[in-house]
């Protein structure tokens, strides 16, 4: 764990990055107490410019505030990047960890059946599951699941399809240990890094897919987003730059420090490349 | 004589953190023109890094802090990198250990050779010059290998690649780093005399490394011996081999596997394991053009009896591990029967071979692949035992008894495995086999991966646990030293194929088949005995 730590302090873009997550982990816990009250209430002047009227990011076309929504909209965007993250790593690490260990047929037909949701469009899969759905947060998050744990069974397979032939898996094989335990007992544990550092990377592209979501209108509309308040502020950009131009940068950032912590991740659990790679003693 | 190279007390620093503070420490060694200089010393003893030392080829970590390296009369240790490069290739050259990745992949083995000549001004000799070397390492239809890309030659016709090239500028010195280990012993035996014989017609230096005292004793003139970075004992072959002085020298001079079979009990017959009829076949391709069809294991029967070690040896790819893993059905075999006890497990289900699993147990080659590297070595042993129902306590119990067996540390049950050393884990290996209280037992390559002195310890132990518990043993190796030391009887193998199947002494004092014939002729230095040494312990 120390030796965990030090290889990934050294990655000084993965720190600034975790700190960054942190801080809109905060902000997303705390959205409650900082601004009481439903995000789609009037809280002053339509069209107020940051910092006027006591609204720090200004306010919208109805009056509400910006800093507010952006706030709430955290709580939304970190939760189905979270959930959909866990549903599509329960489906893509089952059917990989299938695929890898039995071979044969088995891997044939899943690696096929994985390949159909691969050529598919995924943004456009994601549009016709919540439309058919109607839009809710449940309905996203499946859309979202579904259209991204392809790559996750494919990288779960190249594992457990490398690890499956290595000895100690033989010996498990042989000490007569049931398929499942070895599976989950033995090659899971070490097929683990690479699929740590994807899911980083697949809650980025997670809260991407929902923001390009919510920005089309197919967001929950009980729920504030931060998709939802650049696509509300769309139409006005040109007198009222604060209500697109805040969530945007609340979306880089975020996305920006899960691919850095990413990144950071695979340096401290691939330590060897990391170090291959140069750059930092 | 020459001198040609001289290496005086040569002091080179390990990075902080290291095991050792020195890699190489006040080592002093020299060479003359025309003879053969082994420089022998188990993995860790920085023998490689004297030889990078002189080829100007040491890591940017590692710094020379005292010492002089003079190549025929000048110093080479403060030269340029522009000067160091005119005398690489022309005037010393080296052959690696791997022959599967000193050649670029993407190059014709001729134009690798002529590029050797361009960068020291002789590319208009290339065309010429490149057959005539691919002869001189006896290479057949030199043209035609010429023109071939690596992957299509074997490992032994790569290493004869790879000496041409160092060869091509007819270098006065040549280093040869491990340039056999990776070969089978009969390609070795090739490349050895191949050496040997270029090296006196040319009259060149060679510095020869090597971990291997049968090699030693096949090709060297004078020998130094290195541990822990430092020469303990340097000499003529002769002298070094026979009357060895220094004490690590004599413990591995001891360690070699003699090859002398030891005092073994009469096996009555009564058969445990049978082997009839069991082929298994590899097929590639499919789909669209032919199938390649590897038949990796056929004609491959034996009887193995209580109590008995049998002995299956070969080269690479002779099938020996296959069939070994067939019988516990890492590899289903398509035919045949495998007849443990009088039934047939071939055709079990999964279920039906749990209570088998008990009874027959494997150790794998590979110490450093073989654990699993998250899981304790408690864990690693007990887990068997717990999964056939024994309680955990008892599981317990038992490891510990087992961990005393194989000499380890009942502190090793909290330990994970990259904490111990490759002979340490082998000995896990063996315990966690062991655990599950088999009768028979299947070694594939146990000591193959090891040290030779740690090698003769686990050998060792596993005869000593052998004849403790009465297991009965089936010995797949491919140095046929430790099988004549272990082994009551012998199976060679030949491309899948049991060629000769026979009683230890007969196989080895008579052998029948031709290939029996060409392996024994082929293991390095089988002229010399190694000496009786007494303990100097």
């Amino acid at each position: 764990m120390k030796d965990f730590w030090r290889n990934f302090s050294r990655n000084r873009g993965a720190v600034v990055g975790l700190v960054v997550l942190v801080a809109v982990l905060i902000l997303a816990v705390l959205a409650p107490v900082l601004y009481p009250g439903s995000p789609w209430d009037m809280a002053g002047m339509p069209f107020a410019p940051p910092g006027e009227e006591g609204m720090l990011l200004g306010t919208d076309s109805l009056g509400r505030d910006v800093a507010a929504g952006i706030a709430h909209g955290a709580r939304v965007s970190l939760l189905v990047g979270a959930v959909s993250t866990v549903a599509a790593l329960a489906i893509g690490v089952s059917l990989g960890a299938i695929a890898g260990y039995l071979g044969g047929l088995v891997d044939d037909l899943v690696m096929r059946f994985t390949e159909f949701f691969q050529t598919i469009p995924s943004f456009v899969l994601a549009i016709l599951l919540v439309a058919i759905f109607t839009p809710s947060i449940a309905s996203i998050v499946f859309a979202i699941a579904v259209v991204s744990w392809p790559p996750v069974a494919r990288v779960v397979r190249a594992e457990f399809l490398s690890l499956r032939s290595r000895e100690f898996v033989q010996a498990s094989e042989v000490l007569g240990k049931s398929r499942l335990s070895i599976v989950v007992g033995d090659i899971l544990p070490n097929a683990l890094s690479p699929i740590v550092v994807l899911s980083s990377l697949m809650v980025a592209s997670a809260i991407l897919l929902e923001s390009a979501l919510s920005f089309l209108g197919l967001g929950d509309p009980n729920m504030m987003s931060w998709g939802f308040l650049i696509g509300s502020g769309r139409s006005v950009i040109r007198m009222a730059w604060w209500m697109s131009v805040f969530p945007g940068i609340a979306i880089f950032l975020t996305v920006l420090s899960l691919n850095l912590v990413g990144e950071g991740l695979s340096d401290a659990l691939n330590p060897r490349l990391a170090r291959n790679r140069g750059g930092k003693p | 004589m020459t001198r040609l190279l001289t290496v005086d007390s040569l002091t080179v620093a390990l990075p902080q953190g290291a095991d050792r503070p020195h890699a190489v420490e006040e080592l002093s060694l020299h060479l003359d023109a025309g003879e053969i200089l082994c420089v022998v010393g188990e993995s860790g003893s920085g023998k490689s890094i004297t030889a990078n030392t002189v080829m100007g080829l040491l890591p940017k970590t590692l710094k020379v802090k005292a010492g002089t390296v003079t190549f025929e009369g000048e110093s080479i240790l403060g030269l340029s990198a522009e000067a160091l490069r005119s005398r690489r290739g022309r005037r010393m050259a080296m052959v690696f250990q791997e022959p599967m990745t000193a050649l670029n992949p993407l190059m014709r083995v001729g134009d690798q050779i002529a590029e050797a000549l361009q960068v020291h001004g002789k590319g208009s000799e290339a065309k010429a010059r490149v057959p005539e070397l691919l002869a001189a390492v006896n290479l057949p239809d030199p043209a035609s290998i010429a023109r071939m890309h690596p992957f299509r030659l074997s490992g032994g016709q790569r290493q004869r690649v790879m000496i041409a090239m160092a060869l091509a500028l007819e270098p006065a010195l040549l280093i040869a780093d491990e340039p056999t280990t990776a070969l089978d012993v009969t390609t070795q035996m090739q490349i050895l005399r191949l050496m040997r014989e270029i090296q006196e017609r040319k009259g060149m230096g060679v510095m020869f490394i090597t971990h291997d005292f049968g090699v030693v004793a096949e090709i060297a003139d004078r020998v130094a011996v290195m541990q822990h970075g430092r020469i303990v004992e340097q000499g003529p072959a002769s002298d070094i081999l026979n009357a060895p002085q220094h004490p690590y020298t004599r413990k591995l001079i001891a360690a070699v596997p003699h090859g002398a079979a030891l005092e073994k009990p009469a096996i009555r017959p009564s058969p445990v394991l049978v082997m009839k009829g069991v082929e298994k076949t590899y097929q590639r391709g499919g789909w669209f053009g032919p199938k390649a069809v590897v038949k990796a294991v056929h004609d491959a029967d034996f009887t193995l009896n209580k109590g008995e070690t049998l002995g299956l040896v070969g080269e690479s790819g002779s099938g020996k591990s296959t069939l070994a893993r067939c019988v516990v059905r890492l590899v289903e075999p398509e035919k045949g029967e495998i007849l443990f006890h009088g039934k047939d497990l071939r055709p079990l289900s999964r279920q039906g071979w749990l209570p088998y699993r008990k009874r027959i147990q494997m150790v794998f080659q590979d110490p450093y692949a073989s654990l699993n590297p998250r899981r304790k070595v408690g864990d690693a042993i007990t887990e068997g035992p717990i999964t056939h129902g024994v309680s955990p306590a008892e599981a317990r119990t038992r490891a510990l008894d087992l961990l005393r067996l194989v000499k380890l540390d009942p502190s090793a049950m909290e330990r994970y495995p990259h904490e111990f050393s490759g002979g340490q884990r082998q000995r896990i290996g063996l315990a966690r086999a062991l655990a599950m209280q088999p009768e028979l037992l299947i070694a594939d390559e146990p000591v193959s991966a090891l040290d030779v002195s740690v090698q003769a310890q686990v050998l060792d132990l596993l005869a000593e646990i052998r004849q403790r518990l009465g297991l009965t043993m089936l010995f797949i190796t491919h140095d046929l030293r430790v099988a004549a030391q272990i082994c009551d009887r012998i199976a060679v193998m030949q491309r899948g194929a049991i060629v000769e199947l026979g009683p230890t002494e007969q196989v080895f004092g008579a052998p029948q088949h031709p290939y029996t014939r060409a392996l024994l002729d082929s293991i390095p230095g089988r002229d010399w005995t190694p000496p009786v040494l007494a303990e100097t312990a």
